[in-house]
């Protein structure tokens, strides 16, 4: 039963990655759009992710809610020593999905769009980042239950060279797939070409830091490399994730709208497996090299029992419920893309 | 201010803002629901209008409830992080269920609010009614969890230990069908005399009668039948309470002294030191009759609790009269409307709405008094009777500022809201109104 409630847990961080990335991702390109474009961009933006904004961010809240009840141990350390990022990255997302709302439903369109935009980038930058700190955190050793300064509890738990270039990469990662995701809704081919140079931006931003996360890890004695390359899924992970980029470019160049995409949430998947297999079971890694493990610090067995059980037959009426979702608003979509 | 005492505050500041968006959230898909039907079947765009106006209120609210409901799933362990360690695998039942419900409910809306002439119109109806049921279940389900706290079942407490945990005895505790029953209710009285407020002032305003007169209606059949049951349900967790928390009992009743006979104190100002109400109406037996059923019977006063278990009592008694009394009101209101809706020159009268339009804050005063009485009175405890809130409490120092941050965030929300609906009820008439009083100029 653990193993159903693990399965259940990654995968709904994957998706929160994928599909909430993607999300937030749309203000970051919105954030680096020039002032010419950015009307259209925009339009682009509510029509793509309007219907399946509410969705996206449930995810979130699943991670959460499996954490406190499957794993109370995990969830209680991280929201003490990492408190100040969760709250700025609450701060966040309060602010990013009411401003994304506000905009669209204000009933008159005056300066106040100005403000909701300005919340919105903003807020659409600096939640992705702190998600990336604070995943950054938990396998970064810095966690220290033995430290007695408030600074080294609380801030340097979180504050050092690795936590901050994942969060860097985090960002990156949701603009890349963002823009990929936005290639297949562009509303005309000029539309479709600036929003292609997005997409090699991003990537080139993307890889950019991805070194940039390397560099850190070295600097700050964590022994990402070997974590990533020295086991065999790790680097075949690795070496699938270029070779679906390489393949997800020859795509681009043709009309096919879904293959890119997939690819692109195939290449996430690929980097998330490359860091967390190695130290798996070990959720959280804390200094001095001990580990919180998902496998230890479960809850009691009938707990589990019953929260898988609740997954399960949860999925039986989100999942088709979902599909149905994206399914209906992608093909009316496509509709009338060809109409025009 | 301490950080207990901040922590406190800032627990109690996002349940209360949540809580209002979280009612909306569960009931106005219902009115919408209504008023969706009366258009698919009389064909009337009034109807269609009004729901469509409606459901652009709501969007705003779902989105506020959303974050604020997010925010609280890590408030939880933000703040109290011991309580969240061993009452997590307990409690988390129904947290892990209501995953599913917000899920179903976010998928519903985004067909709801997207689907306009998109799909079948029963099916696009339909979702519109999942929205709603999912939102209530959600609700009632989030309520076992704080059920729970007051009167915790599924494990045994052995040494400071918890074992023999069972998660769904624990969902199903004593507490959760009274609190679940009496806050689903109180969901639907504050949320439609809200709304019947809101469309009240409008009809005295003499903008757009038919539209706000039909949303008049809805909104206040659903507040007036609601309102009617509320004081009978919560007689019936005045009951509950007794048993399971003779403290909070004696604290909502400022009653000191354990008393066979005990008088029902209405009122008054609640004297710590001398252990008596001072300027209060005493109705003799009717507590005894209230707590247990029987004029006779004995009600543990606050004498037989030690002092470090007592809840703070002129809070929770002054908080317990205030939901009691807007109750009352409530309750004679919903009776005049009642009969209002016989006798149709009262329904047309100008005192109607009048009445309607000063009663606009009532219902989510109770709610707010409602948490409160249930929530300081369980203080001290955290768990009751198990886990002190002070040993809850995270090790964090400077809480403080965490709590001036988040007062500031919701001011400023709260703020944005309001104007926001302020600007879609403005501009009801340009959008919505089809009759021959529409405003020529659109400003
Ligand atoms: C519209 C709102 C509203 C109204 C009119 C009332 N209540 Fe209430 N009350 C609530 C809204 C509420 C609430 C906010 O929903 C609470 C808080 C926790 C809960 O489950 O419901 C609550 C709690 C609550 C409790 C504590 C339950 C507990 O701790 O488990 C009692 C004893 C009552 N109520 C009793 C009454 C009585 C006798 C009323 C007579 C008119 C009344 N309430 C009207
Ligand atoms: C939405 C309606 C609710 C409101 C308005 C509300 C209000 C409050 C208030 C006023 C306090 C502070 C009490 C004090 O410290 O004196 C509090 C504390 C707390 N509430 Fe609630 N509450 C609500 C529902 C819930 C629910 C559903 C849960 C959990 C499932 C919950 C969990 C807590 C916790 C953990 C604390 C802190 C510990 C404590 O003070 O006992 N509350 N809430
Ligand atoms: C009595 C107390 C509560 C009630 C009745 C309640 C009810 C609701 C309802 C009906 C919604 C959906 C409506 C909307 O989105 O506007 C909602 C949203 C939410 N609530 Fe609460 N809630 C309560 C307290 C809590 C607590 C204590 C937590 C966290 C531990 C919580 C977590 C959430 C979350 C995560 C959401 C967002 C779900 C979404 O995106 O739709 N709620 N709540």
């Amino acid at each position: 039963m653990e193993y159903v409630v693990i399965t259940y847990l990654y995968l709904a961080i994957l998706l929160y990655v994928v599909l909430g990335g993607a999300d937030f991702g749309a203000g970051i390109i919105e954030l680096f759009t020039s002032q010419r474009n950015i009307g259209q961009t925009r339009r682009t933006l509510y029509h793509a992710i309007g219907p399946i904004w509410e969705a996206n961010h449930m995810w979130l809240i699943i991670v959460i809610v499996i954490l406190f009840v499957g794993f109370p141990l995990i969830y209680s350390e991280l929201s003490i020593y990492l408190h100040i990022p969760l709250l700025i990255m609450l701060m966040g997302i309060i602010a990013r999905g009411t401003a994304f709302v506000f905009r669209h439903y204000d009933a008159v369109k005056d300066d106040m769009q100005e403000l909701y935009n300005k919340v919105f980038v903003w807020s659409s930058f600096i939640t992705p980042f702190f998600l990336g700190v604070i995943a950054g955190s938990t396998i970064s050793g810095h966690i220290n239950r033995e430290s007695n300064t408030y600074l080294e509890t609380y801030i340097f738990s979180w504050l050092n060279w690795f936590s901050l270039s994942v969060g860097l990469f985090t960002v990156a990662l949701c603009g890349f797939l963002a823009s990929v995701y936005l290639v297949g809704e562009a509303e005309s081919e000029n539309d479709r070409m600036r929003f292609v140079h997005k997409v090699r931006q991003m990537n080139v931003i993307a890889i950019g830091s991805g070194v940039l996360v390397f560099v850190a890890a070295v600097v700050d004695e964590i022994p990402l490399l070997t974590w990533v390359f020295a086991e065999p899924v790790g680097l075949a992970a690795v070496i699938a994730a270029s070779g679906s980029l390489l393949f997800m470019w020859q795509w681009m160049k043709t009309q096919n709208m879904m293959g890119p995409r997939v690819l692109a949430g195939f290449q996430v998947t690929m980097i998330l497996l490359a860091i967390s297999y190695s130290h798996f079971p070990n959720f959280v890694i804390l200094h001095g090299g001990d580990a919180l493990s998902l496998l230890e610090h479960t809850a009691p067995p009938k707990t589990m029992q019953a929260l898988a059980l609740a997954l399960l037959t949860g999925s039986v009426f989100i999942l088709p419920a979902l599909f149905y979702l994206y399914y209906s608003f992608k093909k009316k979509d496509s509709e009338s893309y060809t109409e025009r | 201010m301490n950080d207990l005492l901040a922590a406190r505050s800032q627990m109690a500041l996002s349940l209360g803002f949540h809580i209002i968006f979280a009612c909306v959230g569960m009931v106005m898909p219902f009115f919408m629901a209504v008023s969706h039907y009366q258009w698919i079947k009389t064909k009337n765009d009034v109807y269609k209008n009004l729901t469509k106006a409606w459901s652009k209120g709501v969007a705003i609210f779902f989105a506020t409830g959303a974050v604020s409901g997010t925010v609280l799933s890590f408030e939880l362990g933000l703040l109290w992080p011991t309580f969240m360690k061993h009452a997590g695998p307990i409690f988390g039942m129904p947290f892990s269920l209501e995953g599913t419900a917000f899920f179903i409910e976010a998928i519903a809306l985004g067909f709801f609010l997207y689907g306009w002439d998109r799909f079948n119109k029963w099916f696009h109806w339909l979702t519109g009614v999942v929205v709603g049921v999912s939102g209530l279940a959600s609700g009632i389900l989030v309520v076992s969890a704080n059920a729970w706290m007051n009167s915790p079942a599924g494990f045994d407490f052995v040494d400071g230990e918890y074992r023999n945990i069972d998660p769904i005895k624990a969902m199903f505790n004593d507490a959760w069908f009274s609190q679940a029953l009496h806050m689903s209710l109180a969901a639907f009285v504050a949320t439609g005399f809200a709304v019947a407020g809101v469309h009240a002032i409008l009809i005295l305003q003499k903008k757009n009668v038919v539209f706000h007169s039909k949303a008049f209606k809805i909104a206040a059949i659903f507040a007036a039948v609601a309102a009617v049951l509320q004081p009978i349900s919560g007689d019936f967790s005045a009951k509950d309470v007794a048993v399971r928390q003779p403290a909070k009992l004696a604290a909502m009743e400022a009653h000191f002294h354990t008393q066979k006979s005990a008088p029902l104190i209405v009122g008054g100002i609640p004297d710590m030191q001398k252990k008596k109400v001072n300027f209060a109406i005493e109705l003799p037996g009717m507590l005894s009759f209230l707590a247990h059923g029987d004029f006779e019977s004995e009600v543990k006063g606050l004498d037989t609790i030690p002092e470090q278990d007592q809840p703070p009592v002129p809070i929770v008694h002054y908080a317990f009269q205030i939901m009691v009394g807007c109750g009352v009101i409530m309750f004679l209101i919903s009776l005049i409307f009642f009969i209002a809706l016989l006798k149709k020159h009262w329904f047309y009268s100008r005192w109607l709405p009048r009445i309607f339009a000063i009663a606009l804050p009532l219902g989510f005063i109770a709610v707010e008094a409602g948490w409160t009485v249930t929530e300081v009175g369980r203080q001290p405890w955290i768990i009751q009777g198990i886990m002190r809130t002070a040993d809850a409490v995270t090790p964090m120092p400077g809480i403080v500022w965490s709590f001036y941050t988040f007062t500031f965030v919701y001011i400023s929300l709260s703020a944005v809201v309001i104007f926001l609906l302020y600007r879609q009820i403005k501009m009801v008439p340009f959008i919505y109104d089809t009759s021959e009083n529409r405003p020529i100029t659109k400003s």
